[in-house]
């Protein structure tokens, strides 16, 4: 909450984009988008009550808003690096998408 | 609540390299009637050479960071003196000012400033970012650029660049370095100060976030970013927009791109590579949006996307500039378009879904 003005929820996120992101039908699609990258390392993502829920292979969760915090709370469940650069990753998108 | 208390305050950073001109251009700025609810943020109060009576005129406005630079207390000085002119205006002991110009000292890099911005939900509530403003001078700003990485940054970073002692420099030297500037930033306007002096406070109050000016910023982008596939559809000459690491590059789509898929990918980028990615801009052809999704920011702090009426150019087409600092620009080209290919795989699943 914003101690100078008393409102609440002020953390919202550049990827919410507009009022169509809190449709159901659009959340689902973004962790549909979302769950296509997270399997690489090893992590799911879960619609829940507005918000979304990481989980990892093990059963540990957390508890995300948007996807700016995704990414941060990935690399911490998983001790790994998240990074849309690194080669095998990209390589890995494209043989997926060769296969299709 | 009216729209004066309800509105963001824009910030807007004034920055440029040790004495190339920055307080005599925030002078004149400062002097324009559309500018008069103007409040500054200076960190260097006795050595700016404000004359006495700007420093009388804004006495009430001006909140002195104690501490010398800018950019090595952002987190402390800079949001709480924010926050304590908030608090001052709501109050009613300061006017209601409708914007703050912060003006860096000339060594600053002004990417942690932006940093500032985008960490602190309290900042973001209450101001928004307006544009950078970077002075450059037609003398010695070559050499700056050679020699001082904060000199290259504070050009990549800007949305104005405003070309200082042409008088001084001429005719050549100056368009030497338009073209230098041009090469590094390719989105950002290039005034001449003698420009500057006729429409100066459009510095400041034309922007991507004013409805009116908002299409006229964006064609210029795009006209910069078309000149980019061009040219790299053209590649047998060297990359004019490599200046050491920094170097600007342009993704390009002709199908709509996902949204999701997007705001996944750009997230992602910045999360890993935020201080090295200096500005994004550009107009997205978005699936099941019918109109352009106009797309900005400086390194973390992306802006909330604003819609266009229409394309400016009538190409239904995404066109993103990245600048960026130390990353391979083919790499992010590549990842881009894969990351793109996840949201036309998630799409037809969900369509069906959502249609059983």
């Amino acid at each position: 909450m914003c101690a100078l003005c008393g409102v609440f929820g002020v953390a919202e996120h550049w990827s919410d984009g507009s009022a169509q992101a809190s449709t159901g039908a659009e959340r689902q699609h973004r962790v549909a988008v979302a769950n296509r990258c997270l399997a690489a390392y090893g992590l799911s993502l879960s619609d829940w009550a507005g918000r979304y829920i990481l989980t990892t292979r093990t059963g540990a969760s957390k508890i995300i808003d948007n996807f700016g915090a995704l990414w941060p709370e990935a690399e911490r469940l998983t001790g790994r690096v998240c990074d849309p650069l690194d080669r095998d990753s990209i390589n890995a998108l494209d043989v997926r998408a060769a296969v299709r | 609540m009216n729209d004066l208390w309800a509105a963001p305050i824009t910030v807007n950073l004034l920055t440029g390299f040790l004495g190339s001109g920055k307080t005599s251009l925030l002078r004149r700025l400062l002097r324009q009637p559309d500018l008069s609810d103007t409040a500054v943020m200076i960190n260097e109060f006795g050595e700016v050479g404000l004359d006495h009576l700007l420093l009388e005129a804004v006495d009430e406005e001006v909140v002195l960071l104690d501490s010398g630079c800018v950019c090595c207390t952002i987190r402390g000085d800079l949001k709480d003196a924010l926050l304590r002119l908030y608090g001052r205006r709501q109050r009613g002991e300061v006017p209601p000012f409708r914007r703050v110009v912060i003006e860096t000292t000339g060594l600053a890099d002004p990417t942690p400033i932006v940093a500032t911005f985008a960490a602190d939900p309290m900042l973001k509530h209450h101001f928004r970012l307006g544009n950078v403003v970077t002075v450059i001078d037609a003398e010695c700003g070559g050499a700056n650029l050679d020699c001082y990485e904060e000199c290259r940054k504070q050009v990549a970073v800007g949305d104005r660049l405003v070309v200082s002692k042409i008088d001084i420099a001429g005719p050549g030297k100056t368009a030497r370095l338009r073209a230098r500037l041009a090469a590094i930033n390719p989105t950002a306007e290039i005034i001449e100060s003698g420009e500057a002096d006729d429409a100066a406070a459009a510095l400041l109050t034309h922007d991507v976030h004013d409805e009116t000016t908002r299409p006229d910023e964006v064609r210029r982008w795009l006209m910069a970013e078309d000149a980019m596939i061009h040219d790299h559809d053209h590649q047998d000459h060297e990359d004019r927009n490599r200046h050491g690491d920094i170097r600007a590059l342009v993704l390009s789509a002709d199908k709509p791109l996902d949204w999701a898929a997007f705001g996944l990918w750009l997230s992602m980028l910045l999360n890993r590579h935020g201080r090295k990615v200096l500005r994004v801009k550009g107009l997205l052809n978005i699936v099941g949006r019918g109109a352009p999704v106009v797309v900005q920011g400086v390194q973390h702090l992306i802006h909330k996307p604003v819609h266009l009426e229409r394309w400016p150019d009538n190409q239904a087409r995404t066109r993103l500039v990245l600048i960026v600092r130390g990353l391979d620009p083919g790499l992010i080209d590549r990842s881009f378009h894969a990351f793109m290919r996840l949201g036309v795989e998630a799409r037809p699943l969900q369509e069906a879904v959502s249609s059983a």
